[in-house]
């Protein structure tokens, strides 16, 4: 029991400790750009899990986090006050909309954001259901560029929407408000509940997935990573397995969209692009594959340098060059026991990237 | 064998912490840039970072500004919202700048207009939508012309010529989504139909789909809103496929080597853009023509590039935000933000700036001239 | 790209011809570089593999090329006539750059086909497609097969972006579009067989064409990966290529 508290324990001290050294050192605003880190890494241990452990790949996962992050936004800005129905007033009385101030003083009313959130949510599983089924019977690079394709499927859409902003995206998004008074915003005065909100988050899905992986679930995984044929010839339902490991990294990525989109108070067609999820391919694969702290700390260290701006131009390039050295030197040797010497050799050849100016 | 992990991410973590800490004495004015140097806007961002740096070297070998240099720190956005969000945190917690330039988008200037607000940082946006000084928000001013202004240009243009029915086509930029909106907006009021309306990619390579639609439409007149490459392509297709109206394009057509790119398919386009693009050709008499020629000779000269309306927009906002500190004698915030609010009269590249507390622009439809393509040069209409 | 940004280069102290066909040499050598540097030395990758090593190649060659080249969008000079030149075919105005586009790309083709059905390497080739080891055990070179692929696939992408680039101008990032698109008419037409992927690439270039009088125009290229998917998910072997001898490749 204590083996396996253990590192959750210790990332939850890494992130209070963070916190304190940023509070003694008088340097609190790190933290706005950690907890947009945070919400990414949330991501990418959804994406983690698939890859990992599920054994298949997507590149299109910020196609998920851009569904979560649109339909939040959207509905929690678009102005009802001039759609009154039936359907409006409805939703009104049982308490779904809210009623509000901009900053200059105009009213608005809108989705609930609690509302807007679970309708992020269920059309995330709906998409990933639908296109789920059959991308998941393709194999290798079928797999790949299917994923790719659904990805920039989304990118299109949100980009090419007039009421989703277009290029432009949506602004002025409302806090997210959770209850104890806590809000979820970009506000400098809630920096560290935000903070620790974030992580707070991502620890709870980190222990939901490592109970997964010590479920029946995560052994019945790891035989269809082996050996998927045998799998199947075991009797374990393969395809329903993946299925379901696909929809809930798929939601794992939605959730993510819709916190961000608050905390930012805005989401751009760039986050559905196709870089963004090499990148969180690229983040998972450094983190060694099939290893969630891993892919956790790698990206908590490349987001939060990404978000700086310390790559400067070259921001692309880095996780370009990433992928293409793990893919080289450590592509799959990560199931084995020697996960450990991998991961070290992985950690000690990044600092050489991360050189560019 | 976890923790070990741990240890090495804490370990990477600190250093960053550590090399990010090392706390400057605030000698020189600290100005934040926030560009999209990289990515789909890089047409845009690119050219104003030259700019900017261009401009800054400038004032740093003259000694400064009230004898205080000016330190630039630019941050490429790569027209992301929330990179844009993330470092516009970043330059006003962390580095306190003094003002910030930028961005280039306006997808990602509406973004942060409330950061700047809560930090009572001043912005400069070099990007166009009205939406982002209008509402008026205290501490958000932008430089380019507004898109609306464009449109009337072409609009007054039209009446001229008694053109009536339009077709439209615009790329999937923010830019030509702008100016969509704007079209569509203001075409009732002047008596302007539009009777066929396009959107295309704007990595598009052939848009012969698209103009044949236009011309099946049987319309008088074609605007064009949108960025190269595509831009120019409209106007080839157009011309195969034998459509001999009247092309308009947006003043985003104002960089000579897109005419040249274009060849003679870009003769007799009409284009609304500031006077930058044919300083060489303006009277003698005209306010900004000293500035503009100066601009696009050192540009040149130092990049080896032409200079475009583009980099003009960081170029205004840098030479306001230096007037004001001078003004206000010394940079203090809400003293500068005043002395930009009273700025009359200011010649800039983009048109004579006349700020006032309830216009954060400044720029009328007079800043906008209409020009042509002759002989593969731009020339007064 | 590289073939297009190249050859512009190239254009600015060398006659047109020569400075394409230099583009295409040196882009061959890319090609050749890039396959020998991450590809050929990995022991048996998967196909998987391969794919994210590109995909990772090609955003970088992307970022190289927008630092060596800048942001800028550049051209060639039309081959023949100007860029409002048309030559009226039965009342349809075609540009004579897409006469030369049709015409060499037709050339491009047909040395393909003959290449690969002809001459020993051509048919060598194939073998390792087909089944690498069996080509293996016949004394065949896969690793130089590959590497040829590679090479071979660079030129053709440089003659490509050499000859369009008139019309549609390049740019550090016009390759990636384009990448998709053509993997979605290999696969349309059958991996490996070039002559259905031009069927291929007409049939999908006709749908997105008429596409825009039905949809906006901004979701056209959602509607060439959409009937990716499709037959990704319908008939993985391409609407012309045989179900078997997709089977038969190891995947």
């Amino acid at each position: 029991m204590v083996r396996r508290h253990f590192p959750v324990a210790a990332f939850a001290g890494l992130i209070v400790a963070i916190q304190l050294a940023t509070l003694f050192t008088g340097t609190p605003y790190y933290l706005t750009q950690l907890t947009m880190t945070a919400y990414y890494s949330l991501v990418v241990v959804g994406l983690c899990m698939l890859i990992g452990y599920a054994g298949q790949i997507s590149l299109g996962h910020a196609g998920f986090f851009a569904i979560g992050g649109y339909v939040s936004a959207f509905l929690t800005t678009f102005d009802l006050q001039h759609h009154r129905g039936a359907f409006v007033s409805l939703l009104e009385k049982s308490g779904a909309l809210v009623f509000r101030h901009d900053v200059y003083g105009g009213s608005l009313l809108t989705v609930h954001p609690w509302l807007a959130c679970a309708a992020a949510i269920l059309l995330t599983v709906a998409v990933a259901y639908l296109v789920g089924g059959p991308v998941l019977k393709l194999k290798g690079h079928y797999l790949a560029m299917a994923t790719l394709g659904i990805g920039i499927i989304v990118y299109r859409i949100v980009l090419g929407t007039e009421f989703l902003g277009a290029a432009d995206g949506i602004s002025e998004v409302p806090g997210f408000p959770l209850p104890g008074g806590l809000l979820i915003t970009g506000n400098a005065s809630s920096r560290v509940s935000n903070y620790y909100l974030a992580w707070g988050i991502v620890i709870l899905g980190m222990v939901l997935l490592l109970n997964l992986i010590r479920s029946r679930v995560g052994r019945a995984l790891a035989a269809v990573h082996g050996a998927e044929d045998a799998a199947e010839a075991m009797g374990i339902p393969t395809a329903r397995y993946k299925l379901h490991t696909f929809v809930l990294s798929a939601v794992f990525a939605a959730v993510a969209g819709v916190l961000l989109t608050h905390y930012n108070a805005g989401i751009g067609p760039s986050e559905a692009g196709v870089m963004k999820s090499v990148r969180y391919v690229a983040i998972v694969a450094i983190g060694g594959m099939a290893n969630l702290w891993g892919a956790l700390s790698m990206s908590l260290v490349l987001n939060y340098l990404s978000l700086r701006g310390y790559f400067g131009t070259y921001d692309d390039a880095v996780f370009g060059v990433i992928l293409i050295l793990i893919m080289l030197f450590a592509p799959d040797g990560l199931l084995r026991r020697h996960l450990l010497s991998d991961l070290k050799r992985m950690v000690s050849r990044n600092p050489a990237e991360e050189e560019t100016p | 064998m976890k923790g070990k992990k741990g240890m090495v991410a804490l370990g990477v973590l600190l250093a960053v912490f550590l090399s990010g800490a090392v706390a400057q004495a605030a000698e020189p004015i600290k100005v934040g840039a926030i560009l999209a140097v990289t990515g789909p806007a890089s047409f845009l961002g690119a050219p104003e970072a030259r700019t900017l740096e261009m401009l800054v070297a400038e004032t740093n070998a003259k000694g400064g500004v009230l004898g205080r240099k000016i330190e630039l720190i630019v941050k490429d956005s790569g027209a992301s919202p929330e990179k844009a969000f993330s470092f516009a945190k970043q330059l006003i917690e962390e580095d306190k700048v003094f003002a910030i330039i930028g961005p280039s988008t306006s997808g990602e200037t509406m973004k942060i207009k409330a950061v700047a607000e809560e930090g009572k940082t001043i912005l400069l946006s070099c990007a166009a939508a009205e939406a982002i000084v209008n509402p008026v928000a205290k501490w958000v001013f932008k430089t380019p012309q507004k898109d609306s202004d464009a449109v009337l240009k072409i609009f007054e243009q039209m009446k001229k010529m008694k053109i009536s029915r339009i077709g439209v086509l615009s790329g999937n930029t923010g830019f030509g989504n702008a100016g969509k909106g704007q079209i569509e907006k203001l075409a009732p009021e002047h008596g302007i139909t539009i009777v066929a309306n396009e959107v295309y990619d704007k990595a598009a390579s052939d848009l012969t789909a698209e103009v044949t639609k236009i011309k099946a439409a049987n319309v008088q007149a074609l605007i064009n809103w949108s960025i190269v490459p595509a831009q120019a392509i409209v106007i080839k297709n157009a011309r195969q496929i034998g459509l001999t109206i009247p092309i308009f394009q947006s003043h985003g057509f104002g960089n000579i080597k897109y005419v040249q790119a274009a060849g003679a398919a870009a003769e007799g386009v009409l284009f609304p853009a500031g006077r930058l693009l044919v300083a060489d050709v303006l009277p003698k008499s005209d306010p900004q023509k000293a500035l503009l020629v100066k601009y696009a000779k050192d540009y040149e000269s130092k990049y080896k590039d032409e200079a475009s309306t583009f980099g003009g927009h960081a170029y205004d906002a840098y030479t306001i935000l230096i007037k004001a500190i001078e003004q206000a004698k010394g940079p203090d915030k809400e003293a500068v933000r005043t002395a930009i609010e009273n700025l009359k009269g200011f010649v800039g590249t983009g048109g004579i700036f006349n700020f006032s507390a309830t216009d954060h622009n400044g720029l009328h439809v007079d800043a906008f001239e209409m020009l042509t393509v002759k002989n593969g040069k731009f020339a007064i209409h | 790209m590289l073939g297009g940004m190249t050859a512009v280069t190239l254009n600015h102290f060398l006659p047109l011809p020569l400075a394409i066909v230099l583009a295409v040499v040196l882009t061959m050598i890319i090609g050749a570089v890039i396959e020998i540097l991450f590809i050929r030395w990995l022991y048996k990758p998967s196909v998987l593999r391969m794919v994210i090593i590109t995909i990772g190649v090609s955003i970088l060659v992307r970022e190289i090329a927008l630092h060596i080249w800048g942001e800028g969008v550049r051209a060639l000079p039309y081959f023949t006539g100007s860029s409002v030149s048309s030559i009226n075919l039965g009342g349809v105005y075609v540009s004579s750059q897409v006469l030369w586009v049709i015409g060499i790309g037709a050339l491009a083709v047909a040395s393909l086909t003959a290449f690969f059905n002809l001459t020993m390497l051509g048919r060598q080739m194939r073998a390792c497609a087909a089944n690498r080891d069996a080509a293996r055990l016949c004394g065949i070179d896969a690793g130089n097969m590959v590497t040829l692929s590679f090479v071979l696939s660079a030129a053709i992408g440089a003659i490509g972006g050499a000859i369009v680039c008139p019309i549609t101008y390049v740019q550090y990032d016009s390759g990636t579009p384009l990448a998709i698109k053509g993997f979605t008419v290999a696969i349309l037409g059958g991996l490996g067989n070039s002559t259905a992927a031009v069927g291929a690439g007409m049939i999908l270039g006709i749908l997105e064409s008429f596409s825009i009088w039905v949809l906006p125009t901004a979701y056209k290229e959602a509607i060439s990966i959409a009937i990716l998917l499709a037959i990704l998910f319908f008939k993985p072997s391409g609407i012309f290529g045989s179900a078997e001898a997709a089977r038969l490749k190891e995947f």
